[in-house]
């Protein structure tokens, strides 16, 4: 789960970090009314949960209030990336003399946590390890000792600083790793973490990913999530509610099947036949024939699907239970789009029965049904 | 033969009291697996299709000397149920369960090192040596016996592969789910290494998916220490448009790193012949162990 720059960068002041001064608003009147109470000049950021704000124009700067009202206007009314930006932030422009990155993320090869530093920041982590790999310092944290002051010392001086510089640097490094632990996140940065001309430190931007397993720790995000402004899709949050992974993709081609990989593979096979796949949908393990139903609901409920592709290898999950949510699901919603279906392995033979005694035609390999889903949504089903 | 566990493998199932722990105990005792004890705290002194059920690991060890347990608690009690297996001396542990935290996987693993003991999972399908040995859920009748190594970090997927290979009367001597997460106990690299050591092997299918770079490493492995076995591998996502997560925790596309592209081209120029279709690997496979 994103975390927006401003909840982002309110966890991090209260843990002692410095951020510009700011606040959110949501139409230009309380915007204006924001600047009031902060310094000029002010920068004016959208807050959208999309990368690349910056380069889209997400970003402006204004050096009076009337022109915090102005240029709030202009990014209340814009979209980023499709998506409409529906709060700015507010804050204080900060004097930069220099950009540096600080990040923590999972390294999956030492199954570790890892503390990554550059003296080179403002780009993407990816950009600068491309750009300029000898600038990144990389530590790997060990999770019985932790991220130690003397650990980010250490990656202060790695960075050039010395003195007071370092060791504020390093008080910076070790509060961001506590943040990052405290709050269960898959990803934190400070990108910039800027050096102000007068020698002092500022997260000017942070970006917050909560791990999605342990929002059960975090009630106050999961609500968040669920119920308010987050990156999901109305067919995404309806999928999370049922317990169901939902992506959304731009094809014609309705996709339902259980585990992830299989998933994919059946929409990489779409397309290696020259499809569009529509969505991501995976039911997971064991699914009741009423999941199977939500799950049908929620693929039809996209418009643009054509035609709709289930593509189910049983292993804990039952053909028959899979065949009756089929049957409920079209009873139900009175769809008369065409469907594909690919039903192999538990309870094969009785899935089939009841679909093909319902007039509904049942399919053996994926790479035949991965097929003729094909050519449904190009030429209809004839 | 095969790896990690055969025969001889004596295990306990970790929450075997719930809906998914009775339900594969059940399955893996009929498929031959040797259980020999369940724990569930609070479930002292019941049974479960024979097997005993003990309120703690220390007192099912005190009894059954195990030396292998399949864990299917839930996510937020799994890492505790894993740090217990471990105090208590066992050494190869399956955690079926989905959903555990990144940062309980991290603690888990470290203590795991130390204890030179080996995870496979979280969220895996497990392990299965066909013909002598399964810790996991995934359905027994798709394998058969033989020597094609298998490694995959999906399930159904997995299965997809296997029945596949098991038409074409290709059987395995191991197959390993490494997991879906981004932490996982084993890695392709472990794998390899493995089904390097392990004589029945003869050749090795690889299933990777988008997102982290294990893929790459196991890749880099096989090209510059010259892999004596011939890999086939398959690898998912590649119509996952970058900053989606597609269901798997660990699979997702950020930036250039972790496409399947990249993954491909580092299998293609490590001599690793890699299949377009799940279906394509027996054949590529078949080509590769005749020749």
């Amino acid at each position: 789960m994103k975390l927006f720059e401003y909840e982002a960068k309110s966890i991090l002041a209260n843990y002692g970090i410095p951020t510009p001064r700011g606040e959110l608003a949501t139409n230009p009147n309380q915007a204006q009314e924001a600047a009031s109470k902060l310094k000029p000049p002010f920068a004016v950021k959208a807050q959208v949960l999309v990368a690349g704000r910056g380069k889209a124009g997400g970003i402006l700067f204004a050096n009076s209030i009337g022109e915090v009202e102005e240029v709030a206007q202009k990014l209340l009314t814009m979209q980023i990336k499709g998506i409409p930006v529906k709060s700015v932030w507010i804050e204080e422009k900060i004097q930069i003399k220099k950009e540096l990155y600080f990040g923590i993320t999972t390294n999956r090869f030492n199954q570790s946590y890892v503390a990554i530093a550059s003296a080179v920041g403002g780009m993407e982590i990816e950009e600068i390890a491309t750009k300029a790999p000898e600038k990144i310092i990389k530590f790997p944290i060990n999770p019985q000792h932790g991220f130690r002051s003397f650990h980010a010392n250490q990656m202060a001086r790695k960075m050039g600083y010395v003195g007071n510089q370092l060791s504020e640097l390093g008080r910076i490094f070790e509060r961001l790793y506590c943040v990052g632990m405290d709050y269960d996140v898959e990803l934190i940065e400070m990108n910039p973490l800027v050096e102000t001309v007068d020698g002092k430190f500022v997260a000017a931007d942070a970006r917050v990913i909560l791990d999605d397993n342990a929002l059960f720790r975090h009630q106050e995000y999961k609500k968040r999530l669920l119920e308010g402004e987050s990156e999901l899709t109305p067919q995404e949050i309806e999928a999370t509610k049922n317990d169901l992974a939902y992506v959304k993709l731009d094809g014609d081609i309705g996709v339902i099947g259980n585990g992830a990989g299989l998933v994919m593979a059946t929409l990489d096979t779409i397309q290696y036949y020259g499809g569009k796949p529509a969505n991501f949908l995976d039911v997971g393990g064991g699914a009741p024939a009423e999941k199977i139903a939500t799950a049908l609901k929620i693929v039809l409920s996209d418009p643009r699907v054509k035609t709709l592709f289930i593509n189910i290898l049983g292993g804990i999950t039952r053909c028959d239970e899979v065949a009756r949510g089929i049957l409920e699901a079209k009873a139900k919603i009175g769809t008369t789009k065409p469907m594909v279906i690919r039903l192999v392995g538990t309870n094969e033979d009785e899935g089939k029965r009841i679909l093909t005694e319902a007039g509904v035609h049942v399919l053996e390999s994926m790479e035949e049904a991965a097929q003729r889903a094909v050519e449904i949504s190009k030429h209809g089903d004839k | 033969m095969g790896i990690i566990i055969d025969k001889n493998t004596r295990a306990i199932v970790q929450g075997i009291t719930g809906t998914q722990g009775s339900f594969h105990t059940k399955l893996m005792l009929e498929y031959g697996t040797k259980i020999v004890a369940g724990v569930t705290p609070g479930k002292g002194k019941t049974q479960i299709y024979d097997v005993p059920v003990y309120d703690t690991v220390e007192e099912a060890q005190e009894k059954h000397s195990a030396n292998a347990s399949i864990i299917f608690v839930p996510a937020p009690f799994a890492a505790d149920a894993t740090l217990e297996a471990l105090e208590n001396g066992i050494k190869t542990i399956v955690i079926i369960t989905e959903h555990i935290p990144i940062k309980d996987a991290v603690n888990v693993m470290a203590r795991a090192k130390q204890a030179n003991a080996t995870i496979i999972g979280p969220n895996t399908p497990g392990i299965i040596t066909p013909g002598e040995s399964k810790l996991g859920i995934m359905p027994a009748h798709i394998f058969k016996p033989g020597n094609i190594g298998m490694v995959s970090r999906s399930g159904t997927l997995t299965y997809e592969i296997a029945a596949g290979l098991t038409r074409k009367n290709l059987g395995q001597s191991t197959c390993i789910g490494l997991g879906g997460d981004p932490i996982t106990g084993l890695n392709f690299l472990d794998a390899l290494r493995m089904f390097e050591q392990d004589p029945r092997t003869k050749a090795v299918v690889l299933i990777g998916e988008i997102g982290g770079n294990l893929e790459e490493l196991a890749a880099e492995y096989i090209a510059s220490e010259k892999y004596p076995k011939p890999v086939v591998a398959f690898i998912a996502g590649r119509s996952a448009p970058p900053g989606k997560r597609m269901g798997h925790a660990g699979a997702i596309v950020m930036g250039k790193a972790g496409t399947a592209e990249s993954k491909i081209e580092k299998f293609k120029s490590a001599g690793v012949k890699v299949a377009e279709k799940p279906n394509d690997v027996p054949e590529l496979l078949m080509k590769l162990v005749s020749s």
